[in-house]
């Protein structure tokens, strides 16, 4: 895939005749394949028809690669066979687990980040990259939870399972806002520390507080346009690795498409002056 | 709280086990993890991602009883049943049965079978995508021996027999925001649903009618079928029945029957 990748978006049923219209240059679409895993109908046409047009991100929310077990072999099969036929520019997934002996629990769950998780993770991703043909992309998720027993910092943790697997890796700049603020560390320190060089993709979100502690527990709701404080993160970090595939990422209180163009654009800008500056 | 001394998968089964419980200790390994106020956050998530796909997935349900009604009941599903695999589409396969012996629930007896045909929608709606029948294949109805052929039904036909409500009725006039008013006849009903295209159609069926798609969807012939349609209502229609079931693309292929 050669097609150069600017700033994408969160594709929705609601916006899926605006998507097939839509011809600004450098788009694309991202959507969670375990929506799309069905044998046949509407669904998979819809998409197939998107891709005729777009490129297209499989980002997926249910491999459970922190789960001590091995993938779903059936989930595997399904995510296979979606991106032989889709081929997306990109599949991702998240530095978490959510089925587990035999229930899919649906939210993107911690773990403390021993030795022997990190083993175990490494050995899920290289399984699913040995089952795809091809690298995916792994996201640091959003935290909530203080957890004892962590032998690792996340950015190090991911740098070694990239360093293992030869995976690449997904920074959400959101859940890096969200995470730094619950559990009090400096979000501008974390970005600094990512392996930039391994990244094949970036997320923006907006967030919200918790209805009961407001701003003492933010939650990565994917509900609101990207916070001022996000953006600036994401500016420093372009500024320090070169532009990278972007994402608008929405999954609620959904805007119209044209409201997501508009923050889409503003990401494109700053993807520009970076693109401009590494030059 | 020493989960790190066991093993991811013990920290793994404490944290499943603390996620489902509403009310009650968490286990111990884990007690001091799920008292911290993020705990909720992960909680609230599974739960609200289990009742917005069933909310989803039952729409017609939810019309006829309210949100309120429907995220209460779908809290206490979730409550016990998680989803067994992550397309949460497809989620609550057995929302009727849990209906049927839902205690508040018990003053709307049609409410399951309405289930049932929200439960056909979906399922027709994601469903493999198959031609129908040929008009080559359509000419062996007429020109071969009954007990010979088997009508194979199509991927996506879905038909439910609701014996003492009239489901499909009370279903087909609230699955969309329909204008259809006026009495009900208050009897059993059965309901087809298929996808030819890409759109899910649905149109009445009688007990023969589902009997005699039963019959097929085991293997059984033609003639089986035909027969197995009789032995339910002795006046049936047979020829009006099959031409109603092919004109509704409920048949992907007509095979030689092969008597197991």
């Amino acid at each position: 895939m050669t097609t150069f990748l600017t700033a994408g978006l969160s594709l929705k049923p609601q916006h899926f005749d605006a998507a097939l219209e839509c011809s600004a240059a450098g788009l694309w679409f991202e959507v969670h394949p375990e929506n799309c895993m069905v044998e046949g109908g509407p669904r998979l046409a819809w998409l197939e028809a998107v891709r005729q047009r777009h490129p297209l991100s499989l980002h997926g929310v249910a491999l459970s690669l922190a789960a001590d077990a091995r993938p779903d072999p059936a989930h595997l099969l399904r995510l296979s066979g979606l991106v032989r036929r889709l081929e997306p520019a990109l599949v991702s997934e998240h530095l978490s687990w959510s089925s587990w002996r035999g229930a899919y629990h649906p939210d993107l769950l911690p773990f403390p980040r021993t030795t022997q998780a990190l083993l175990r993770i490494a050995d899920n991703i290289s399984r699913t990259q040995d089952s795809l043909k091809r690298r995916i992309a792994i996201e640091n998720p959003a935290h909530y939870l203080h957890i004892e027993g962590h032998e690792h910092e996340e950015t190090a943790f991911l740098a070694e399972l990239v360093r293992r697997t030869g995976c690449g890796l997904l920074l959400d700049v959101n859940n890096v806002h969200v995470s730094a603020r619950n559990m009090g560390f400096a979000a501008q320190d974390y970005i600094n520390a990512f392996p930039g060089d391994h990244v094949m993709e970036i997320h923006l979100a907006g967030h919200s507080q918790d209805p009961n502690l407001g701003e003492a527990l933010l939650i990565d709701s994917h509900d609101a346009p990207v916070a001022p404080a996000v953006w600036t993160l994401y500016e420093c970090l372009i500024r320090r690795i070169g532009p990278r595939p972007t994402l608008i990422e929405r999954d609620d209180s959904l805007p119209s498409f044209d409201e997501l163009m508009r923050e889409r654009r503003h990401a494109s800008t700053l993807l520009g002056a970076a693109l401009a500056q590494a030059a | 709280m020493n989960i790190v001394a066991g093993s991811l998968a013990n920290f793994q089964d404490a944290f499943a086990a603390a996620l489902r419980l509403d009310a009650g200790s968490p286990p111990p390994a884990i007690a001091a993890l799920a008292r911290q106020p993020g705990f909720q956050v992960y909680r609230n998530t599974v739960a609200r991602s289990c009742i917005d796909a069933l909310q989803a997935n039952y729409p017609t349900i939810n019309r006829l009883v309210g949100d309120e009604w429907m995220r209460a009941a779908a809290a206490v599903y979730a409550g016990s049943t998680l989803p067994d695999r992550p397309m949460l589409l497809a989620y609550g396969a057995d929302f009727a049965d849990f209906l049927r012996h839902f205690e508040p629930a018990a003053s709307l007896p049609y409410l399951p079978d309405v289930a049932r045909l929200d439960r056909c929608w979906t399922e027709a709606h994601i469903a493999a995508t198959e031609a129908g029948l040929n008009h080559g294949e359509l000419g062996m109805l007429s020109g071969s021996r009954l007990d010979r052929l088997r009508l194979v039904p199509h991927a996506s036909a879905r038909w439910h027999w609701s014996g003492e409500q009239p489901a499909y009725t009370i279903w087909s006039r609230n699955r969309a925001a329909g204008t259809e008013t006026g009495d009900i006849d208050w009897h059993g009903e059965g309901a087809l649903l298929t996808r030819p295209q890409d759109h899910v159609t649905w149109r009445a069926l009688d007990f023969a009618g589902c009997v005699f798609l039963d019959c097929c969807k085991n293997s059984g012939s033609v003639a089986d079928a035909a027969q197995a349609a009789l032995d339910a209502d002795v006046n049936a229609d047979l020829g009006r029945m099959i031409t109603t079931l092919l004109e509704a693309g409920a048949f992907s292929r007509i095979e030689h029957y092969r008597q197991s």
